[in-house]
């Protein structure tokens, strides 16, 4: 069944980017995500970006996240979920590790784990200084930021996993949460590997039925659903 | 402790729960995680003629009694189907769980065109989805309704098959499912499969449209249990065919009770929204402890019970 929400706050992130906030609360956490529907238009997956109130973060790409994002204030949205596995807090040190629109979840486990009193850095990437997302809001809670561009136009210049190659020598986190495009997860994940660190990615897929029935999002490993296992990966 | 062992067509499972057709049976490694969560058989989700990728979302939703959705048959195509097919076989042999290929088609033609290419998969069974009802009339609704038709396909599937055993997917909304049963029977039908989804709409009253994108869909889950018992029912006392009985079995209770109405092996779907991947074998463990509690050894004890 849906729950209705009305949007009470929009926020422009940049040209093609909103954070949403709802009316209403959630009970869900960081990692976990829901499945909007917009009567007349369809249904996406979007992870939760915070839980009281409810927020998402939409970036138009598609014809439903074009309309999502012509919302207004007052506008209503119909959620099912939270659906799947979030992250688990874990040790006293957490490395959020962020690749252009996959900072939404990880600002609100920010949140969390401060909340928690763990001490939290973030290694933030995009591909430009326009598509860093959320920098002064992690600033603000207090998470300290390193920010890496492809073209140089904020931070250093080249892939975040190259800042975090540093930061994994230097501040020896007790947990890596990351989300972002998946090469970056996959280097993230063998970067973890290679220094023992323990790492929980959240990996994208194709989302239909969100509940383990129809078999669309089974991706990473045979036999693995997005839907039920994930999207957050533990290990 | 009780015999759950259950032959079907000469098939023997270690227990009579059946993943049905259309639930998590997208790929050979799928099949085997529920396999390996405890089923007695495994189907895997139909599949046609030529790709389809179905309809655009929202394609199910809880509605408070069970689930609707309106997939429309996503699948790869028979050709790719095939080896999939064969490869979900070879993980399940292992393991002693029984593959059941499930097709559909636009005609009786088609029909036999995909029986034939998924036959080489060798599966134990092959399911013939003659009912699916999102997709209108294109494919098999009126196959479902019509005896004469269902018949058709049957043959055409049937010669096609090279000697696997053939089981009919039958429609609950038709007027005589019994009459259809006899007519795929008279085809060279060796099993039915009963039942499909029960066609339906779900409304927003606050969007004021319905939510599936293809406006209906199909109720399944508890909603149709007591629809499904009586098609079993009707069909176990009123023709010989076995018949794996599906529809709204989410506990091992109600396992029990569609073993009562004569199924001689039982599908499971909508259980698995509820309960995960692992609800299949929740069930066995469930049926299993309550044939314990009410003494019974075996179930040909259960079987047919309440037709008595
Ligand atoms: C999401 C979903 C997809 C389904 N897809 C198929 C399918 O491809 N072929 C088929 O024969 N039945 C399909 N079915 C019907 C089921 O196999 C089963 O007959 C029906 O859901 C009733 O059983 P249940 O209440 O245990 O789910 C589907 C059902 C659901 C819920």
């Amino acid at each position: 069944m849906h729950r209705i929400y009305a949007l009470r706050e929009v926020r422009e992130e940049n040209a093609r980017t909103r954070t949403l906030v709802c009316d209403g609360p959630l009970e869900a956490r960081p990692g976990q995500f829901v499945m909007v529907w917009l009567p007349g238009v369809g249904e996406k997956p979007f992870s939760v970006a915070g839980d009281d109130p409810m927020a998402l973060m939409v970036v138009g790409v598609g014809p439903v996240t074009h309309a999502i994002n012509a919302l207004k204030v007052g506008d209503r949205l119909w959620v099912r979920g939270p659906l799947g596995q979030g992250y688990e807090l874990e040790g006293e040190r957490l490395m959020l590790v962020a690749g252009g629109y996959g900072v939404a979840p990880l600002r609100f486990l920010a949140e969390q784990a401060l909340r928690r009193g763990m001490c939290v850095e973030a290694c933030v990437g995009a591909r430009s200084a326009a598509d860093l997302l959320l920098c002064s809001d992690l600033a603000a809670l207090g998470v300290r930021l390193c920010l890496a561009t492809e073209d140089g136009s904020a931070g250093e210049r080249g892939l975040v996993t190259a800042l975090l190659t540093g930061r994994l020598a230097a501040w020896k986190p007790d947990l890596v949460c990351a989300c972002g495009p998946v090469p970056m997860l996959e280097a993230v994940e063998r970067l973890c590997a290679q220094q023992g660190v323990a790492c929980q990615l959240s990996w994208e897929a194709e989302m239909r039925c969100g509940q383990g029935v129809c078999g669309s999002c089974e991706c990473r490993r045979p036999g693995w659903l997005a839907c039920v296992d994930g999207p957050v990966t533990v290990g | 402790m009780p015999d759950l062992t259950c032959s079907l067509l000469g098939l023997t499972l270690h227990n009579p729960i059946v993943l049905a057709s259309g639930i998590l049976g997208t790929s050979a490694a799928l099949l085997e995680r529920v396999a390996q969560a405890g089923a007695g058989a495994v189907t895997a989700k139909s599949c046609g003629p030529a790709p389809r990728t179905g309809h655009p979302n929202p394609i199910t939703i809880e509605w408070g009694h069970g689930l609707i959705n309106a997939v429309g048959l996503t699948n790869p195509g028979a050709p790719v189907e095939a080896p999939l097919l064969a490869e979900a076989r070879a993980l399940l042999q292992p393991l002693g769980v029984p593959l059941i290929a499930s097709i559909f088609g636009g005609t009786p033609r088609e029909y036999g065109e995909v029986a034939r290419t998924i036959a080489t998969a060798r599966p134990a069974l092959i399911e013939v989805n003659i009912s699916c009802p999102n997709v209108a009339d294109e494919f098999g609704t009126p196959f479902a309704a019509d005896a004469v038709a269902a018949a058709e396909v049957t043959a055409a599937v049937v010669a096609n098959a090279g000697g696997i055993p053939v089981s009919v997917k039958l429609a609950p909304n038709v007027p005589d499912i019994v009459r259809i049963a006899r007519a795929v029977g008279a085809a060279s039908a060796s099993a039915l499969t009963a039942i499909n989804t029960m066609p339906g709409m779900v409304i927003d009253p606050y969007a004021g449209r319905p939510v599936l994108s293809n406006r209906s869909g199909g109720l399944s889950g508890p909603a149709i249990k007591p629809i499904a018992l009586r098609c079993v029912a009707q069909l176990a006392a009123e023709q010989d065919l076995p018949v794996i009985g599906t529809g709204g079995v989410l506990t091992g209770i109600d396992a029990a009770e569609m073993l009562m109405a004569g199924a001689t092996a039982v599908g499971v779907g909508t259980a698995v929204w509820y309960r995960g991947p692992e609800a299949l074998g929740q069930i066995v463990a469930e049926l299993d402890e309550f044939m314990a509690a009410e003494g019974y050894t075996s179930l040909a004890e259960l079987r047919g019970l309440a037709l008595r």
